[in-house]
């Protein structure tokens, strides 16, 4: 039975308590591809990747990896996969080369093989010349990428991502992303949370939006982009075509057009921003009015997100 | 089946080194670890030497010292739950739980190193011991073997903290609670006097609780002079494996189901 996902997650449910981390939540991930986990602090993100890694049991529901169920096999599961949690799990007192040695040896890989993985990780991850020193003395940027190092150390299949770069200055984590992109290109398939929507903009090919332990929205970046709908065409024309501008786009357009005398600027709201900015384009060419400024602003990530939970926090 | 004991064991010794890098590199804990016992055996022999044995203080010391290796061995233990609650808390833990390892290897891992810094420090207190006056009379096969006792009775009780640590999960509660659990069992035994010093109603569970055994024992078999002292091994030997037999396997079961 050939599997199609490289993560199949079902219905999974999971309660503390009363607290319910996860109600329902689906999720198919592509095989090379990263899928983005994108949601606000305790909307279950990390709850559901422990229980996509085997650390914790659902409550309900069932998750494949690579076809296999995590539940019945998780050992099976466990030699195929890569963790890195929220937290840089590295012991200050051990060296780099000592951490991935020592992760190697619990892989139960050869002695040799060993050696020369975690010579290639130190190189990769630019950490050659600490390779000898004690954790302790790290940067946070070289902490977490020792921790990747060790999620890495097997050349796992799947690589679980939690939170990779909270925490981090700009350049160390555009730094991480572009490891991130280079193990993509040798084909891990890479499940990522994040709470920042330009990472999952930057890095996810599919991603899925969970609030309050629910996906409220999943899709390509693009795809949620344009679900929202609100495309922005905006005119700026002399103060004395205003009116005429207006009638004739609101005639053509069939659309409301607000105007901001001050600015003296139209506004058009809009599904489909790239026709019809060309449309504007005509229509203005047509009534002879050359505007000074003719632009189209599709939403944000983050202005799909803020209207996702807004209307989900609404409903509630 | 062969591969997975191999891979047992293998797992283990990987973890028990990084425990025990952990438990030499660190200055703080083996300082604190030997200076604790140290200054009670100078504390205990020098201010309340005379009075509180009624004997002369060059003779408490043989009584004393067997006391305290007792009672590094219960301190020592502490560490066990308070090392397991920092790795909880750092996330380790979860990195080790999505690792093809045997499920009590990360336990089991911590247990045998907290050993090998427990035989460190014993050796330290019994170096201290002898420039105070304390001498190996009994022959060193017999010290030997009481230092094993002591090294047993202390695995025992590191199981009982594994437990505790993953319960309270944080790690300077632990370190409280360990006091409160700890306290009780090392100055209700027959560490620092004899029991028959103690009133009636609490020489029953002084006389019979684990650390008098194995205090007991000690005595015996590098210091002589012990009634009966043959039993005190056996007791010892009998409460050490009991406890693993009831704490081991539930601190693997609540390993397993660590949220
Ligand atoms: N071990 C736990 N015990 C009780 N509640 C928990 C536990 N882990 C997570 N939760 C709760 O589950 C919800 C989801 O948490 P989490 O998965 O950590 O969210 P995120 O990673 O998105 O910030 C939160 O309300 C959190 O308080
Ligand atoms: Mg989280």
């Amino acid at each position: 039975m050939a599997n199609q996902y490289s993560i199949h997650a079902e219905s999974v449910i999971k309660h503390f308590g009363t607290t319910k981390a996860l109600d329902g939540v689906s999720l198919k991930a592509d095989y090379g591809k990263v899928t983005g986990l994108l949601g606000p602090n305790g909307s279950g993100k990390t709850t559901l990747i422990k229980i996509m890694s085997s650390l914790l049991e659902p409550t309900q529901g069932k998750v494949l990896i690579d076809g296999i169920d995590v539940h019945r096999h998780p050992n099976q599961v466990r030699n195929i996969i890569g963790l890195a949690g929220q937290y840089a799990a590295v012991d200050d007192y051990l060296t780099g080369r000592e951490t991935l040695e020592m992760v190697g040896r619990l892989y139960h890989m050869p002695k040799k093989e060993i050696k020369k993985r975690s010579n290639e990780l130190l190189q990769q991850l630019g950490l050659e010349d600490a390779a000898d020193r004690q954790t302790k003395t790290y940067s946070g940027g070289m902490r977490r990428r020792l921790d990747l190092g060790a999620s890495l150390v097997s050349t796992p299949k799947v690589l679980f991502l939690d939170e990779p770069t909270t925490g981090l200055d700009p350049r160390t984590r555009l730094q991480l992303w572009s490891i991130i992109q280079d193990l993509v290109t040798k084909g891990v398939s890479i499940l990522l949370t994040t709470q920042y929507l330009e990472e999952a903009d930057a890095l996810a090919d599919k991603m899925y939006v969970l609030n309050h332990g629910k996906v409220i929205a999943k899709g390509t970046s693009g795809s949620l982009k344009s679900s929202l709908g609100v495309d922005i065409i905006e005119v700026i024309v002399k103060q004395n075509q205003l009116i005429l501008a207006q009638k004739s786009l609101t005639q053509k357009l069939n659309k409301t057009i607000t105007i901001d005398e001050l600015t003296r600027r139209l506004q058009i709201k809009t599904k489909n921003g790239s026709d019809d900015i060309l449309l504007v384009a005509q229509i203005l060419h047509d009534i002879k009015i050359k505007p000074e400024e003719l632009s189209l602003h599709r939403p944000s990530l983050d202005d799909v997100f803020m209207s996702l939970t807004a209307e989900r926090n609404h409903n509630a | 089946m062969l591969n997975k004991s191999v891979n047992a064991i293998s797992d283990t010794y990987v973890l028990a080194k990084r425990n025990v890098k952990r438990n030499f590199r660190v200055p703080q804990l083996l300082i604190f670890s030997s200076a604790q016992p140290i200054i009670f055996l100078l504390l205990f022999n020098f201010v309340f030497g005379g009075a509180v044995a009624g004997t002369s203080e060059e003779k408490y010391i043989f009584f004393l010292l067997p006391g305290i290796m007792a009672q590094i061995a219960l301190f020592g233990s502490i560490q066990t739950g308070v090392g397991l609650a920092e790795d909880l808390n750092k996330g380790v833990i979860d990195r080790l739980r999505s690792l093809p390892i045997t499920r009590s290897a990360v336990l089991a891992g911590r247990t045998f190193a907290d050993s090998a810094r427990n035989v460190f420090v014993i050796a330290l207190i019994t170096i201290v011991g002898i420039i105070l006056g304390f001498r190996i009379e009994q022959g060193y096969a017999k010290f030997f073997a009481a230092m094993l006792l002591v090294l047993l009775f202390a695995y025992s009780f590191s199981w009982v903290s594994a437990n505790i640590g993953m319960w309270l999960k944080d790690s300077e509660t632990v370190q409280v609670a360990g006091f409160l659990w700890v306290f009780p069992l090392v100055f209700a035994s027959s560490v620092f006097v004899p029991v028959a010093t103690m009133p009636s109603w609490l020489q029953g569970f002084a006389q019979n609780q684990p650390v008098t055994q194995v205090v007991n024992a000690v005595r015996y078999l590098a210091v002589g002079g012990v009634p009966n002292g043959q039993h005190y091994i056996y007791a010892t030997i009998l409460w050490s494996l009991g406890i693993i037999a009831v704490f081991a396997p539930l601190a693997i079961r609540m390993y397993r189901k660590i949220q």
